[in-house]
């Protein structure tokens, strides 16, 4: 999802944090199960329905296993009407649920050496790469309030939350990044 | 400060992430239901020192309900399931009964 | 006289000085010293006074025991009270002073108490303030607000300058204490690949091994500490932390850790402490032990100290408690204090052993060294008043009849030690009580249970009630690999060690010195230093009939200090078992509750301060409405605009305007909060007209319908308009604070009650940007943004219709929520402040005036709509409110229907609503009752009604109210009377509560 843009940028102490836009986001309800769901993933993103708490990346972009009947797909911004309207045919006549949720979300990412430290300072949940790494989504809360965070790949973790909490989530990832302590939990050589 | 194994996700559920939803496996009484029948609905709920069976939401996490059974005294587990059931799972009873033989079951503890 | 030697001290840095200030003197300490052993290497043994008799107070431990030295640290908006001096490292420049006394530390006013004790017995407090009853009010409260608390409360509008943070850590294994003992139970643990974390209070490693001089395979203790370090730094799934204390023990593995971070930091902006949240699988408690005190006559006489801390300022910090010290025991290893003194050459005068066959091993080399060794001895009393003098000596099995006078000017005692068992006990850890060693211990059988039944805390060392270093780390070791074996891993073998310890006595229970003291002595033997509490006061309580441990706790607060009993709990059941004649396991113990030493509400609050105290939603127009000068309320968590004032207009004037704009011309209001949700599936009609109390399943693709949501109470909870998008899609408006908890409430009963209905719902609540243009005028804007029709023909009331406005692609609603013509727009949030600026643009020739929450209120009162929360409360049916019209009474069933059918819901006499008018014409207080003819059983007034909401109409120019009346709607033209406070009642008269446009031809423009 690198193609997105920055809307600002952040160099804390520990990491970088930037809110990113531009990035086009589907949410899909259905039986993951099925061809339908399948298809319709497949027609959107190039990828495979992901397992459970998992992530798929493909040059076409991304797909987040949400919830047992829920999947989160990441598409470029500009392509969300024409991706939409590639996964209709595979969905006819199929009990499910589309609906693009770009602009009800906000979009985060943490950068460096340290983006585990930054995050487990404000998410209680087990950050240590034997619990969480590249190609996994956990669900909870980041500070007060709901945050999904992803790995692409190592050093750096993608957030979401909902918008209207954006401006909470950036002085939030900011102090975490910048303005407070370093824990170096996860670079034990760093402290 | 409970964890509470997400039989939907997997996720082992921090209490933060998760949303309380009353006790479990009540039979839904709507129009037509005697006065008395209705009020036990509504309000006469268990409350054991033991074995207890809780719906929780993991509310911050994959969103679905599931059922936990609980002893209330000590916290420990037996186990959790999916919501979408009107009974506990055999097997679930079976440990219950193992680790607590005293235990008679489901609205007669 | 306290000093610093010119040699020793292992723990400070020499070469490095630090000055402070205490009462304003510059004093001076070395790096490494704790502000504690700088201050007694400065001489100052009197650090501040006691709670109720203002006693002198001086330092008495070392650690977190500490009872007595407590300081108020800081100034201004860094001051803080009650600052343990024993566990804060000394930094430069640091500013104290000593608490607890008036005008000054050596003349205190309150010690006066000190010489009429029997004026404060135990439970003073619940005999002398219950009586008379007119003295509460301005003799006793005042009394003890002046005299509550022991340090200074910082001023109210101090503002904590420094920063704190969380930390979220889940391990294998957590081992709390870096003694000895940890540091093997997590080598032990940690090379069986589990992930540990091993974390210590203190700055240092190795706990009090170090202290009493031991030699371990040939080698002093300290090589031992290293080596381990050493193998733990190897192991990468091991964390060590320094300076960070375990606090609590909770269900489930959760352990909160304070980590202090300032002491270590070199830059100020840091954060200050750091609140670890850590779970784990399994906890190994390895927090050693603590000394007791002995009870004697004057044992509060500053300078009288336990026998560790004395060797701990000697040997830590190369400072000398005194000249000449008597050292008082009933164990063997308060003569370590006592060779320690004697080969730093200092004094002491004598060992009185209060057990009559003396001690083992450390009695004949303290001999050796020539130092006089008593047994059979204690101490009658202390000689000396804010300082020791010297002691009279008596035999312990006495009644206290003096022998000899020693002079002498420090105490060194010891009571026996008792294991630190807190953090066993807070999740439920059950003890033993353990003869030989006279002190409650953890029952392994009871350990705290996890999730899986099985228990999860596991004590180890001296925590566990093991005494002696070969035997500890024996203990440490097999907890390690137990605790392993419990993750179903392996741990290391056990170390192989040569210890060169002494063989020691046997330790005998001392709890009252001499063993007769009569009432005079024990009346100045102290248990509780910090709140002055005696052997005398115990006994008290026992006697009047205190015999549970927790009511004698109370009624003499025993142990409910700032150390919360960490010296004096043992000793004071000890005192108390006696007095009821009954063996102390029969006592048993107070409860054991977190934290195990206080911790600051700041690094509570983590960075939830300042802007962060709680997130604050905003629209995409927030900082439109911001730039504007809007006044915003809070709603839920969003800030809405309740009304934007023009230069210095008043709020209520502004909202008088706004109200007249939307009657008279047109206005626009930020809608974006209301919850937006899409249901849909071949279910969904179905599930609806369960969910709603009218029928939604005939609505017609493109319609709007207003419906009501209850509760399985019958209870109305939310109200809004549902659109059909489709044959299996419908769109569900919420109200602002409804649209989370509505959606949460639809998968609630998808989830759990009806699995097997095909309906999928999502909360688009932040997907769209929903603006409001309301008012005569309003198509007229519309149509001057430009594009789809939005005539009465192609858009007439409650329908819908998407299309292109303005350029935007936007979905448009024609409901009404004020009463007028309206239009809801709803487009992308992102699209939201675009839109917002085209209709202002589109409406500048119409005046348009945007409009907050309060002229909306004000307007949807005038046509008498109901507002969730306003007129219902929880408590309200939709019955209640005259909305039957919006009831399918015909459908089978609906969430609430059978409710609704309840006797006390259908009782005629229920309230209900109506509109109220003032006979003068002012507005109604808000929530104010109408009362009606006679008196409850409580002497107030009866009522029949209350006001539910009330403003000033602009429209019609008078007060204007809703309420709920006893059978309302039959008593119309009935006058009410609603006192209001402080005044005169205000008469309203009964009417109709739609109070505008009764036909609603508004509405059609």
């Amino acid at each position: 999802m690198d193609k997105a843009g920055e809307m600002w940028r952040f160099d804390g102490a520990l990491a970088r944090v930037s809110r990113m836009a531009g990035m086009g986001m589907l949410t899909l309800r259905g039986d993951l199960a099925t061809e339908a769901i399948g298809g319709a993933v497949s027609a959107a993103v190039g990828l495979a329905v992901p397992q459970t708490r998992r992530i798929g990346f493909g040059p076409q972009g991304a797909v987040a296993w949400m919830s047992p009947d829920e999947l989160l797909l990441l598409v470029p911004g500009a392509d969300r009407a024409a991706r939409q309207e590639a996964m209709r045919p595979p969905l006819e006549g199929r009990h499910h649920l589309l609906a693009d949720v770009s602009d009800a979300r906000a979009v985060f990412t943490v950068e460096g050496p340290a983006c585990r430290d930054v995050l487990a300072k404000i998410m209680p949940v087990d950050l240590d790469p034997r619990a969480f790494g590249p190609g996994q989504i956990l669900r909870s809360r980041a500070g007060q309030v709901a945050a999904a965070i992803w790995m692409e790949r190592e050093e750096r973790i993608t957030l979401l939350c909902f918008r209207s909490v954006a401006g909470y989530m950036g002085e939030l990832l900011k102090t975490s990044a910048g303005e407070s302590g370093d824990p170096a939990y996860f670079r034990p050589e760093a402290g | 400060m409970l964890i509470l194994h997400c039989p939907h996700c997997g996720a082992e559920a921090a209490e933060t992430d998760l949303t309380p939803g009353g006790q479990a496996h009540l039979r839904r009484e709507g129009p037509g239901a005697s006065d008395e029948a209705f009020e036990a609905y509504l309000f006469q709920r268990d409350n054991p020192k033991g074995v207890h069976f809780e719906r929780w939401r993991h509310a911050y996490g994959c969103g679905k309900w599931f059922i936990a059974a609980r002893a209330t005294d000590t916290m420990e587990v037996f186990g959790t399931y999916p919501a979408q059931t009107s009974a506990p799972p055999r097997e679930l009873l079976d440990r219950i009964a193992e680790r607590r033989p005293d235990w008679r079951g489901r609205g007669e503890a | 006289m306290s000093v610093r030697l010119k040699t020793g001290g292992r723990l400070i840095d020499r070469s490095q000085p630090r000055s402070f200030r205490f009462n304003g003197r510059v004093l001076r300490g070395y790096k490494g010293d704790t502000l504690a052993s700088a201050l007694l290497a400065s001489g100052q043994t009197l650090l501040g006074r006691s709670f109720k008799y203002h006693r002198p107070r001086g330092l008495v431990g070392s650690g977190v025991e500490e009872p007595n030295g407590l300081v108020a640290l800081g100034t201004g908006d860094q001051l803080e009270p009650n600052q343990r001096t024993t566990t804060t490292e000394l930094r430069e420049g640091m500013e104290l002073r000593s608490q607890n006394h008036w005008p000054s530390l050596g003349f205190d006013i309150g010690a006066l108490n000190s010489l009429a004790p029997r004026l404060f017995p135990a439970g003073f407090y619940y005999k002398t303030f219950t009586w008379p009853r007119s003295f509460w009010k301005h003799v006793y409260e005042p009394i003890i607000r002046r005299s509550a608390g022991l340090g200074p409360a910082p001023d109210a509008e101090a503002r904590d300058p420094d920063s704190y943070e969380h930390f979220h850590a889940f391990v294998d294994v957590l081992v709390i204490g870096g003694g000895l003992a940890g540091l093997e139970a997590a080598r032990v643990a940690g090379a069986s690949g589990a992930r540990v974390l091993l974390i210590e209070q203190t700055a240092h490693w190795g706990g009090r091994a170090a202290k009493d001089e031991q030699i371990v395979n040939g080698s002093p203790v300290d090589n031992l500490v290293e080596e381990i370090r050493a193998e733990l730094s190897a192991m990468g799934n091991v964390q060590c932390r320094s300076r960070t204390m375990g606090v609590g023990v909770y269900d489930h593995g959760l352990v909160l850790a304070v980590e202090n971070l300032a002491e270590n930091a070199s830059i100020n902006d840091a954060a200050r402490q750091r609140l670890w949240k850590i779970r784990a699988g399994q906890v190994i408690v390895a927090t050693g032990a603590l000394e007791r005190p002995l009870s004697f006559a004057g044992n509060d006489v500053p300078g009288v100290m336990l026998a560790s801390a004395i060797r701990d300022y000697l040997i830590d910090f190369g400072v000398s408690p005194g000249d000449r010290t008597v050292v008082v025991t009933n164990n063997d290893s308060a003569y370590r204090t006592a060779i320690a003194l004697k080969t730093h050459g200092l004094d002491v005068p004598a060992i009185l052993d209060a057990r009559a066959g003396g001690g083992g091993a450390l009695a004949q080399e303290a001999r050796a060294l020539g130092i006089r060794v008593e047994a059979g001895r204690g101490i009658a009393r202390v000689l000396g008043g804010r300082a020791v003098r010297g002691v009279a000596i008596c035999a312990q099995a006495g009644e206290g009849v003096v022998q000899e006078e020693i002079a002498c000017d420090a105490v060194a005692m010891s009571g026996g030690w008792s294991p630190v068992v807190h953090l066993w006990s807070h999740c439920g850890g059950k003890l033993r009580w353990d003869d030989a060693a006279a002190a409650f211990g953890p029952d392994v059988d009871k350990a705290p249970l996890g999730a899986d039944g099985a228990p999860f805390v596991s004590a180890a060392g001296t925590a566990n009630g093991v005494w002696g270093l070969g035997a500890v780390l024996a203990d440490s070791a097999r907890v390690g690999a137990e605790v392993a074996a419990r993750l179903r891993r392996e741990g290391a073998a056990p170390r192989s060690v040569e210890i060169d310890a002494p063989e020691e006595a046997p330790m005998e229970p001392v709890w009252l010195m001499p063993q007769g003291a009569g009432p005079k002595l024990r009346a100045k033997a102290f248990l509780d230093f910090q709140n002055d509490v005696k052997v005398s006061d115990v006994q008290l309580a026992a006697q009047e009939g205190f015999a549970s441990v927790e009511h004698a706790k109370r009624y003499t607060t025993l142990g409910m200090a700032t150390d919360q009993g960490k010296l004096s709990n043992i000793n004071g059941l000890a005192i108390l078992s006696d007095a009821l004649g009954q063996p102390i396991p029969q006592t048993g113990t107070t409860t054991f509750r977190p934290p195990y030493a206080p911790l600051t509400l700041g690094v509570i609050a983590g960075e939830a301060h300042g802007s962060l105290f709680q997130p604050v939603r905003e629209t995409p127009m927030q900082a439109w409405h911001e730039a504007r000068g809007a006044y915003c309320e809070p709603v839920g968590q969003w800030r809405r605009p309740y009304c934007y004032p023009v230069g210095e207009e008043s709020h209520e004037d502004a909202v008088r305007r706004e109200v007249r704009a939307v009657r008279e011309g047109v206005g626009m209001l930020d809608a974006s909060t209301l919850g937006k949700i899409l249901v849909q599936g071949p279910d969904a009609g179905r599930f609806l007209d369960m969910l709603y109390t009218g029928r939604i399943s005939t609505l017609a693709i493109g319609k709007c319908r207003y419906g009501l949501m209850c509760s399985e109470n019958g209870f109305l909870m939310d109200d809004g308009v549902v659109a059909r998008l489709g044959p299996e899609s419908f769109l569900v408006h919420t109200t602002t604070g409804g649209a989370d908890h509505i959606h949460a409430h639809m998968e609630d009963w998808l989830q759990t009650e009806w699995w097997d209905w095909q309906v999928y719902t999502a909360n688009l609540t932040e997907q769209y940007a929903q603006i409001v243009v309301a008012g005569p005028k309003a198509r007229d804007v519309l149509e001057a943004l430009g594009g789809m029709d939005v005539s009465e023909a192609r858009l007439p009331f409650m329908t819908w219709a998407e299309g292109a406005l303005g350029g935007f692609d936007a979905r448009v609603f024609r409901i009404s929520f004020s009463g007028e013509l309206s239009f809801e727009i709803a487009v992308p949030a992102g699209q939201g402040q675009a839109l917002w600026d085209a209709i202002l643009k589109a409406g500048a020739d119409h005046a348009i005036t945007p409009y907050g929450t309060e002229a909306l209120h004000v307007l949807r009162a005038e046509r008498g709509f109901i507002m969730i929360g306003d007129e219902t409360d929880g408590t309200v049916i939709p019955q209640d409110l005259g909305l039957d019209w919006a009831i399918a009474r015909k459908k089978d069933d609906y969430i609430g229907k059978r409710a609704q059918a309840r006797a006390h819901m259908v009782d005629p006499e229920r309230w209900t609503l109506v509109g109220l008018q003032t006979i003068d014409g002012t507005v109604l207080p808000d929530g104010a009752y109408a009362v009606d003819a006679g008196e409850n059983e409580n002497g107030q007034r009866n009522v029949q009604g209350r006001v539910t909401s009330s403003y000033f109409s602009p429209t019609l120019g008078r007060g204007i109210a809703l309420g709920l009346v006893r059978r309302g709607p039959e008593r119309m033209g009935e006058v009410l009377e609603f006192p209001r406070i402080g005044g005169a009642s205000a008469m309203a008269r009964i009417v109709s509560p739609v109070f505008y446009d009764p036909e609603a031809e508004a509405t059609d423009g």
